[in-house]
């Protein structure tokens, strides 16, 4: 690939979540979500927030993009709290979220059109630069439903990367595929990553993918949720070390200690 | 083409047989006419105009009656599934209405507005505009919220959001539902024609009327005839293409 045709990323953000708390109220119960969660993401920083289901990772990450409003606390980006949802923050969803009624190359240009600095001309530059990244160039024409699922997530990776956000969110983006495709979407993003340099923060329940994707890892507990350990991955990082193994292994252990305390406070 | 060689082959078969009975001599002309006859009627009434003209006035009534409701019911739809008081007040009376059948609104509509053209527009926009509020309220609630959540990201908020991403996302219950519309539009019309004459124009409902009380069975049959035969063309024109449309895009329906 021609490097004059690459856009020039705009610098990633610092993140900065701060005392976050998080209450579900309905008529029949009160769930207490999240529960005083702090955490800084150095800017270009790759973060993982790993746990078991009704930890309040993925409530976590909809209140970084602005989604949903925390009861308590405030999340910072490069200093600016957060208050809606904004481009800067782009999130790609868990399943596919992208638009039936467009095909592929439109999916991709959704985030582009609402760009007003850009000229059409640049747009479409943009949007065939990122199907190149994720090796869709050939598909550009086609519907979503002719995609298979690892196909739709890489649209879905090309559509939140073109409107050049400073921040990428990622609600489990491969929790629905195959574990072949899996791997090899796992490889990609880091090889996007290192190209693109994005703050990144991936919500996902498999330990594996969080030691092979991120710089460091949050380890939540459910009932309320919380953020129990943190663990730094040593890089240059090799998937098939046993180190990572190892660290695994250790994340792996502790999420059970505290999935164990949990029931037998419910007990 | 071996599909439409079928269509035709039955067509004829179903011809073939009528013609047969009606010539058995076991019915009476007056009651069961021939294939034949009714042809010879159709072709005589397009000559002297009378089934053109016919075919103008109540095509002209349908078609703006039709665009009043849909240009009403869709936005309604969509502001029906978006808030509990328009929920709670337009909804509930859209699904009371649309349980009533649409010629029930005829002796209202003379009352009013006499017997006019206005009384039957009224009574085709009554027939449209509560099952187009009812299909569009209903698709746009199973949009997946992913879709505005993904949207709201990606700047897109208020107007442009629901353009651009609501109505696209719920256009296959929207199309559904202009269907449906249509079709009511079309009975009620043809219930109001044949229930009241209305002297600035005589349409197809009136002439079928009139084939009644001059006990010409040709004329009752023949108009029947062009009655589907507009259905069948109007489904082919208005939604045949939006319905291909949906279905490449969302890939439903494919065989």
């Amino acid at each position: 690939m021609t490097n004059d045709a690459e856009p020039r990323p705009s610098p990633p953000a610092e993140l900065v979540v701060e005392g976050i708390d998080k209450w579900f109220r309905t008529n029949r119960a009160t769930t207490h979500a999240l529960d005083d969660v702090s955490f800084r993401v150095a800017g270009g920083e790759f973060v993982c927030l790993v746990g078991p289901s009704g930890c309040g990772k993925s409530t976590l990450l909809d209140i970084i993009a602005g989604l949903t409003t925390a009861d308590a606390g405030r999340v910072m980006a490069d200093g600016q709290p957060v208050q809606g949802p904004g481009r800067h923050r782009l999130v790609m969803f868990q399943e596919s979220a992208l638009f039936p009624w467009h095909n592929v190359f439109g999916n991709v240009m959704f985030g582009l059109r609402r760009k007003p600095e850009l000229t059409n001309a640049q747009r479409r530059a943009i949007a065939e630069y990122y199907l190149t990244l994720v090796g869709l160039e050939k598909y550009k024409k086609a519907y979503v439903h002719e995609l298979s699922g690892g196909m739709k997530q890489r649209v879905a990776l090309a559509r939140s990367l073109a409107p050049d956000p400073r921040v990428l969110l990622m609600d489990e983006p491969l929790s629905a595929l195959d574990a072949i495709t899996r791997e090899q979407l796992c490889y990609d993003i880091q090889d996007i990553w290192r190209r693109r340099r994005k703050t990144i923060v991936l919500v996902t329940h498999d330990v594996r993918e969080a030691v092979c994707l991120a710089d460091r890892v949050f380890l939540m507990s459910p009932g309320p949720g919380r953020i129990r350990e943190e663990f730094r991955i040593p890089l240059p990082r090799d998937v098939n070390s046993p180190e990572l193994a190892h660290i695994a292994q250790r994340i792996m252990a502790a999420l059970k200690g505290y999935l164990a305390d949990t029931h037998e406070a419910a007990e | 083409m071996r599909r439409a060689l079928v269509a035709a082959a039955f067509l004829l078969a179903l011809l073939g047989l009528w013609q047969m009975a009606a010539l058995s001599g076991r019915w009476s002309p007056v009651l069961l006419p021939p294939p034949t006859m009714v042809g010879h009627y159709l072709l005589d009434a397009w000559r002297d105009g009378s089934l053109v003209e016919a075919i103008e006035v109540t095509l002209r009534r349908l078609l703006i009656g039709y665009a009043i409701g849909v240009a009403i019911g869709l936005p309604l739809g969509l502001l029906t599934s978006t808030s509990d008081f328009f929920e709670d007040t337009i909804g509930a009376l859209a699904l009371g209405l649309q349980t009533l059948p649409s010629v029930c609104w005829v002796p209202l509509a003379l009352l009013w507005f006499g017997q006019t053209e206005t009384a039957m527009l009224f009574v085709v926009v009554m027939g449209t505009v509560w099952s187009v509020v009812l299909a569009t309220d209903a698709g746009a609630r199973t949009i997946p919220p992913i879709y505005a959540r993904a949207a709201r990201t990606m700047g897109s908020e208020g107007f442009d959001k629901w353009t651009r991403v609501i109505l696209p996302a719920s256009l296959p219950f929207v199309v559904s539902g202009m269907k449906q519309g249509w079709a009511f539009a079309w009975r009620s019309l043809m219930a109001a024609e044949i229930f009241v004459t209305i002297l600035t124009g005589f349409g197809l409902g009136h002439l079928l009327q009139y084939g009644r009380e001059l006990s010409a069975m040709d004329q009752v049959i023949g108009v029947m005839v062009v009655i589907v035969v507009i259905g069948l063309i109007a489904d082919k024109i208005l939604f045949s293409p939006w319905e291909k449309f949906l279905h490449r895009r969302w890939g439903t329906g494919l065989k």
